[in-house]
């Protein structure tokens, strides 16, 4: 990923340039949502006969055939169409199919009668050009039944990811067409031992575990952590410009004494803190966002018994919430931030359990025997993903409180663990375990779409950006 | 026997003089002296014979078999390698410490008492088969009972440190009730002395 802030130009065909900085200073974080054009008029591509609608990725146009442009094209290309893909909103007409249809030459040579012929809807075209500066990429999605232009943008900026790119044109063409937010611009944060280190210490054989995070797809892994020890649970705060985890520190000078603490690290000022204070006696783990991004909650043992807590962002305002002597762990957050849900086994067996945001009114909210990690949605559907023992390992579910019931969305192959929500709440990563090591996959929440995010090392812990 | 050894051990130091007073003192009552050989019984009154002189100008006299304690000799990582100390291991979902982990923390605790600098660590792990995050909290219970366990047979607090591995760090990789019962365990690393 590059090291130099690219800016991009967004020209949106009434309301004139907006500018915005696409990519920061490293390290690179997600961006802002740019600003939307309120007098835009959508013209929306729709399905026949109630069908998705069709759509087809005629080509992105490069303009001049240095390799590098016509890489980018390539790649832009590639991109947009797997992340239009993953949102399952359109049937995508196979490159196979494309291919028998000559590539336009212009934004506006593109052949509708040939795509109304494989019943496309809408047909999206663009350009690279190479500028002074880094590229130039235009983008259209042609309505095929009138020819209207249903969406058109421009960009302009650096070169070195055109992935970015394609994200960008996927994300703002659902909100545009179905004022659906999409996640091509979002990244899976996790825990991995990808860089084969071993932790100093009298055990010698233990990996390092560090903090990365990838784009949604996978592409342009980031190191967030380097303290060559073991580094977990990664929770992206709310405005995405901090990662707090569970980090084991180094009790004192030259001994081997660990202790776990939760570190906020925020990604873009590059600076550290340590709010809940940890040390031998008092230990933090598994930290959760509220919602408003102003406050965490975490299990810790300072009180001698893993129990949940709650403070400011910044340490202050400590409040204990559970007090019991079995396990209570794993919070989560409701979208409001008035209820919370945890794990406790205080009748036997680690269940699902809620509360209010005080700590009243704590009663058992799912049934199944051994679950762990809930993970509230903050998308449209009121639910909470979570893993339970379904045989030998376990599976991820989804209770919904609509319904009050919960659906099993894997499928009993490895063990299914540590839910995290897409912000739309409409796909779920996870650790699996189902081709051997330990690898983060991304499924949708009926089941279906499962993809793998990571191959390298072991990757656990996910956490979706927001 | 035993008090043979005394007499033989004094002799020995009355035979280094002088020179052993600037050396650490040995604990008084070693439970493990060197081995006597069956001479000293049978010629009481004669000394054994000295520790060969080292060979450098100034003279530093070796130390007195008494204190050559291999279990204190060597930095930390040396001490970990061989380690002392016996894991104490759990049922499935569980930390109570049984009659067997028992057993592991009395001797555990002798060590601890013939060590009295020695602080340790005391790491929490589990299998597999339960989730990642439970079993963060899983672990601190397995290795928060140990330690309580030891304070009760009078090993003070402050020398019996806590962490959680969770299930990140299995003693044993394999995925059978073989590996599992191994890495359900209160693991001992001495990470001061």
């Amino acid at each position: 990923m590059t090291k130099n802030p690219f800016r991009i130009l967004l020209s949106a065909a009434l309301t004139g340039a907006v500018s915005l900085t696409l990519l920061a200073q490293q390290p690179p974080a997600p961006q802002p949502t740019p600003p939307q054009q309120p007098t835009e008029v959508t013209v929306p591509i729709v399905g026949s006969g109630g069908l998705p609608p069709k759509l087809a990725i005629a080509g992105f146009i490069p303009l001049s055939s240095d390799a590098e442009t016509v890489a980018a094209a390539k790649t832009i290309g590639d991109v947009l169409y797997d992340d239009i893909n993953y949102e399952r909103e359109y049937y995508m007409i196979a490159k196979d199919a494309i291919a028998t249809i000559p590539r336009p030459s212009s934004l506006d040579t593109v052949a509708l009668e040939r795509w109304k012929e494989l019943n496309a809807n809408g047909v999206l075209v663009g350009t690279v050009r190479k500028t002074a500066t880094g590229v130039a990429v235009q983008v259209k999605l042609i309505d095929v039944a009138s020819g209207r232009t249903a969406f058109g943008k421009e960009y302009s900026g650096s070169i070195a990811n055109p992935r970015r790119y394609a994200h960008t044109i996927s994300d703002e063409m659902f909100e545009n067409q179905l004022q659906l937010r999409g996640v091509a611009r979002t990244r899976l944060a996790f825990s991995s031992d990808r860089s084969a280190d071993l932790i100093a210490g009298p055990v010698k054989n233990r990996d390092v575990q560090e903090i990365y995070y990838v784009d949604y797809d996978g592409a342009n892994p980031v190191k967030v952590t380097n303290s060559r020890t073991l580094n977990i649970t990664p929770a992206w705060s709310p405005d995405n410009q901090a990662i707090a985890y569970t980090s084991y520190r180094p009790s004192t000078a030259g001994s081997f004494g660990v202790y776990t603490d939760v570190i906020l690290s925020f990604i873009q000022l590059g600076t550290r803190t340590s709010p809940a204070n940890g040390s031998p006696e008092r230990q933090n783990y598994l930290p959760a966002w509220s919602p408003d991004g102003s406050k965490l909650s975490f299990t810790s043992n300072r009180d001698g018994n893993p129990e949940i807590y709650v403070m400011n962002k910044d340490g202050s305002a400590l409040r204990r919430m559970t007090n019991n002597p079995m396990i209570d762990v794993s919070p989560t957050w409701s979208p409001t931030g008035t209820q919370l849900a945890w794990v406790s086994d205080r009748t036997g067996q680690p269940k699902i359990y809620l509360m209010n945001a005080d700590g009243t009114g704590q009663r058992l909210l799912v049934g199944d025997p051994k679950s762990d990690r809930p993970t509230w949605s903050r998308g449209k559907f009121n639910e909470i993903a979570y893993a339970a023992s379904t045989g030998p390992g376990y599976d991820i579910k989804i209770y919904s409180f609509a319904t009050g019931e919960a659906t099993k969305i894997t499928d009993g192959i490895g063990s299914n663990e540590s839910p995290a929500f897409s912000p739309n709440g409409r796909h779920i990563a996870f650790t699996s375990t189902r081709n051997g090591k330990s690898q983060l996959f991304t499924v949708d929440r009926d089941g279906q779409n499962l993809r793998q995010i990571t191959r390298e090392g072991n990757n656990k812990f996910a956490s979706w950006s927001q | 026997m035993r008090d043979t050894r005394i007499v033989a051990i004094a002799i020995v130091l009355l035979a280094l003089g002088v020179a052993a007073c600037g050396k650490k003192k040995p604990p008084v009552a070693r439970p493990q002296p060197p081995p006597a050989t069956s001479s000293t019984g049978t010629t009481a009154g004669r000394p054994p014979a000295p520790p060969e002189p080292v060979p450098e100008t100034t003279p530093i006299p070796p130390e007195p078999k008494i204190s050559d304690d291999p279990l204190n000799a060597g930095d930390l990582d040396a001490i970990n390698k061989n380690s002392p100390f016996q894991a104490v291991f759990y049922p499935l979902d569980s930390f109570e410490v049984d009659g067997t982990g028992q057993q592991a923390l009395n001797t555990n605790a002798g060590i601890l008492k013939k060590y009295p600098t020695w602080i340790i660590t005391i790491e929490g792990h589990c299998d597999e088969r339960g989730t990642a995050e439970y079993n963060l909290a899983l672990g601190e219970k397995r290795a928060l009972a140990a330690k309580t366990y030891l304070v009760s047979l009078g090993i003070p607090a402050d020398r019996l440190r806590t962490v959680s591995y969770g299930k990140e760090f299995p003693f044993d990789p394999g995925h059978d009730e073989g590996a599992w019962s191994k890495n359900r365990r209160a693991h001992f690393v001495v990470t001061s002395k």
